[in-house]
């Protein structure tokens, strides 16, 4: 009867209301209301008008009226002795060139001096999503990839930003950023960084994002070594709503470079929209302007990919492959590519694993511009597209496709060890400096903490002064590094030093700088060189291996050691004396059971975790309960489920047979079917309980009575039993067929139950 | 003096007698024995003029014009006091200046006293642009 109570609606779609997908909210592509990735009409065609050298025209404006970014475009940016020939370029050629890898980057990126926004925007608009990941893999400046980390807390933490500091050193990332849930806390947080970042090795740029004089103070006082805060705009409205101008910015450039503290830029789609200052021009075509502004500016680098706005962007059809060409534009401007995937853009895991598949394979020059190495509510940035919580489905995804993401697993106890170790350094120079005296019990809570939740440490209130003294006091680097020492961190003070010391020479101001195995790598001395397979980034075998070292994996060692401990057990409960050849049954009254080679000899629980003696117990006892009595027999030239049922209903009286392998595959067979066509399958080992195999043994007894019993079904939800269970199965298995022969004859098992009685703990 | 190119990349292992934090001191004199006995102070680990310029030969050797053109304007901030580097910075954000005259006073503020000359013709060429776009209106 329907029930009264039921919608009329497929259930489907109310299964589909409760996943995380229906969280994301999708916005209908409205150009004039600035919601599309590529077209527009309100998008200028592309063009330039040239007298003598000056540019009197750029997409369709005239110098006259140009803006002030279309000035600074004009003036910085476009070469006016490139600007015709590259001009008068087809689209759709420079989109080829951009895919060809016979077309050497040096010669992309020199026409791209002489493209306009429009015409930027108007090339990589032409490829499809492989293409772009494809063209990013080859115009990125540098040739090895790299990666960011968000180092933050809820609290501020600063014995806890030192512990995820190391922790996320030891992961390999390039850079670490860290922001304050408190402003006034940023030289906290900067100092605890700067400390935990020395811990285990040097080499990670660090910076501190907070207001943007405070920023340069603290970088001058030498705890941080690199800025990306600089933000720039796509139009005029929203660059003067954010307070600024392109030549305030390129002016503050030139600050930040003066102090010898290397920079970036950050822009993104979806700003402008955020903003309200749209013009109802497309994501891409602002971002085109932004990044042709930050050439101009002289900035070696950018964060772009949406940033802020990838949520925004990734509401509209296109959004996420628009993500990805504006990272194609900065790259082929040259620029250091910071690509964004740190804002998480969607609820979705698989929408979250899709958005950095690319970017993973075709490498970044640092492929989140802030991975969140810490929990997602311990992100003062806000969530980033991966946090801690799925730090590992990342290194796998590394694996997966031996794709270099910049990060390397880490082995429980050395995480545990440099925790301690930055908790007790970032301890020790707050009491030798006169701070704050982290008691035992809070350095204690932090080193085991996964986030702030867990900590009895210190409250942003708390740290308020601590900041403040810092700051007040003029600590300086060379503060902590004395504090260090003195307290006999040294290894810390001289990893500190070395990268203060960076900045004397300025060789990581050039673009895509970073410090790889205390040596400062860039795009000049390693330059990307892809020109088609085998060239550009490949990983050396060293790093291969270093990546796919991830945690708890299985080899048949692994797996004979587990089995090893069962077999103790299991030699008390149950023997399998062999009594001869096994003979051709005559009693109608029986079902034979045909064990697999290794059942009981090298193998001792199926996948399901049940002793191979409870499995034959139940067995037996379900064929006796319909009045049937079971005879053993060893298969020993197959471990194949269909041919050991077969062969065992061959042997058996009745012609009803049970086939089981040792990781408890089941089936039941009748002698006269073909290999293949059983009468009951159990192929789910993993989840298939005893009471299953007692309902296997009654029904095999009710085949062999002549009747048609209802199969035994073992209800399954869907599980992903192959990858939980796979690697397992296969080395299980290969013990198997190891003892297989070709040609052995079956043995006769007089089996016997001993002592303890099946089914209780011994 | 032979300009500098990519194959001098980097300096500091290329030509580590070259680079000198402000007070002259080389990398190899910036040790840790040195910073606890008081020798070294944040003026030795001080990017200078000529580090910048340098980096300016590599980065214009490396195509790379617009970055060589920062790391010259910022060799002329190197030695330009942060307060004045930090109004400078907010008398070019929009509504700061009150005309075009404001902007050229501090041009010529950094070319006379700082010698800053691509900074302050930068800074005039910003004038000439706020002043057609109507930056100088104040903003509440």
């Amino acid at each position: 009867m329907p029930d009264p109570a039921l919608p009329n609606r497929w259930r489907r779609f109310a299964e589909w209301d409760e996943r995380p997908l229906r969280l994301d909210k999708f916005a209908r592509e409205d150009p004039s209301h600035g919601f599309s990735a590529f077209r527009s009409p309100a998008d200028p065609k592309p063009g330039i008008g040239l007298q003598a050298s000056r540019i009197v025209s750029m997409d369709g404006v005239l110098a006259h009226d140009f803006d002030m970014i279309d000035a600074f475009i004009a003036l910085h940016h476009l070469d006016p002795a490139i600007a015709p020939e590259a001009m008068a370029m087809d689209s759709g050629l420079l989109a080829r060139m951009l895919v060809d890898m016979n077309v050497p980057r040096a010669e992309l990126v020199r026409l791209a001096r002489g493209l306009t926004p429009a015409k930027l925007a108007d090339v990589v608009s032409q490829l499809n999503a492989l293409e772009i990941a494809f063209a990013y893999s080859k115009m990125r400046a540098r040739k090895t990839p790299g990666n960011q980390g968000h180092v933050t807390n809820a609290k501020d933490d600063p014995l806890q930003l030192a512990a995820d500091a190391a922790t996320a050193v030891a992961y390999g990332f390039d850079e670490i950023e860290t922001t304050m849930r408190v402003s006034r806390n940023a030289w906290s947080n900067a100092l605890a960084c700067a400390v935990g970042a020395a811990v285990g090795r040097w080499g990670v740029l660090f910076q501190c994002s907070s207001e943007e004089a405070e920023e340069l103070r603290i970088g001058m006082a030498g705890f941080t070594s690199y800025a990306e805060t600089v933000s720039v705009y796509g139009t005029e409205k929203s660059f003067t709503d954010g307070d600024d101008t392109p030549w305030s910015k390129a002016f503050l450039a030139a600050a930040y470079a003066s102090r010898g503290i290397k920079m970036r830029c950050t822009s993104g789609a979806g700003s402008e929209l955020l903003m309200g200052f749209h013009e109802a021009k497309t994501l891409l075509y602002l971002e085109a302007r932004c990044l042709c502004l930050q050439r101009g500016m002289g900035v070696q680098g950018t964060q772009n990919g949406g940033i802020d706005g990838a949520p925004l962007t990734a509401t509209v059809p296109g959004g996420v492959r628009e993500l990805m060409a504006e990272n194609l534009l900065a790259v082929w401007l040259d620029l250091e590519c910071a690509s964004g995937n740190d804002a998480r853009s969607s609820e979705s895991e698989i929408r979250v694993g899709a958005k950095i598949l690319p970017y993973l394979i075709a490498g970044s020059d640092l492929i989140c511009s802030g991975f969140g190495t810490i929990p997602a509510y311990d992100n003062s940035f806000n969530p980033s597209l991966f946090n801690a919580e799925e730090m590992e489905d990342y290194l796998v995804l590394q694996r997966d496709f031996e794709a270099d993401g910049g990060l390397t697993p880490l082995a429980e106890h050395r995480a545990l060890d440099l925790r301690a170790r930055a908790v007790a350094a970032v301890s020790a120079v707050l009491d030798e400096l006169g701070l704050a005296r982290p008691t035992p019990e809070m350095q204690a809570s932090v080193v085991v903490a996964s986030g702030s939740a867990e900590t009895r440490s210190y409250t942003p209130g708390e740290v308020a002064p601590i900041s403040e003294a810092i700051k007040a006091r003029e600590i300086t680097v060379i503060d902590v590094i004395r504090a260090l020492a003195r307290r006999d961190f040294v290894p810390e003070a001289d990893n500190l030093l070395a990268v203060v010391k960076l900045r004397i020479s300025g060789d990581y101001l050039q673009t895509s700088a970073m410090v790889r195995g205390g040596r400062v790598i860039s795009a000049i001395n390693d330059p990307n060189d892809y020109c088609g397979p085998g060239s550009g980034y490949r990983m050396t075998e060293d790093r291969r291996l270093e990546i796919n070292d991830i945690r708890d994996v299985l080899d048949r060692t692994e797996v004979m050691r587990a089995e090893a401990t069962f077999e103790k057990a299991e030699v008390a409960r149950i023997a399998y004396p062999v009594a001869g050849t096994a003979k051709l049954g005559q009693a109608r009254d029986e079902v034979v059971i045909g064990i697999s080679p290794a059942f009981g000899v090298k193998l001792y629980q199926t996948t399901a975790g049940h002793r191979l003696s409870d499995v034959l117990r139940v067995l037996i006892d379900g064929i006796a309960a319909r009045g049937l009595r079971a005879r053993v027999v060893r298969l020993q030239h197959t471990a194949d489920t269909s041919f050991l049922g077969l062969s065992a209903a061959r042997l058996s009286g009745s012609g009803i047979g049970i086939g089981i392998q040792a990781k408890g595959t089941a089936v039941i067979h009748a002698a006269d079917r073909l290999p293949h066509n059983n009468l009951e399958l159990f192929s789910n080992a993993p989840i298939t309980r005893l009471e299953h195999y007692a309902g296997l043994g009654r029904n095999a007894a009710a085949y062999a009575l002549g009747e048609e019993p209802e199969p035994v079904v073992v209800p399954t939800r869907g599980e992903a039993m192959g990858s939980r269970y796979h690697a397992r199965v296969a080395l299980i298995y290969a013990i198997e067929t190891g003892l297989a022969v070709e040609g052995m004859a079956p043995q006769e098992i007089d089996l016997q139950f001993l002592g303890v009685k099946p089914g209780r703990q011994p | 003096m032979k300009k500098l190119t990519i194959a001098d990349y980097p300096l500091a292992e290329t030509q580590p007698e070259r680079v000198r934090g402000k007070r002259g001191r080389t990398l190899e004199q910036i040790t840790l024995k040195a910073v606890l006995a008081g020798e070294v102070d944040m003026a030795d680990l001080q990017i200078t003029p000529q580090a910048l310029r340098d980096q300016a030969e590599i980065a214009a050797d490396a195509s790379r014009p617009t970055l060589a053109l920062n790391f010259r304007r910022a060799a002329e901030l190197v030695d330009v006091p942060q307060e004045l580097i930090m109004s400078t910075y907010e008398l070019l954000r929009p509504g700061r200046a009150r005309s075009k005259q404001d902007l050229l006073d501090r041009a010529a503020l950094l070319r006379d006293t700082h010698a800053a000359h691509t900074i302050a013709d930068f800074i005039a060429e910003a004038a000439e642009i706020y002043e057609k776009r109507g930056l100088f209106t104040y903003r509440y």
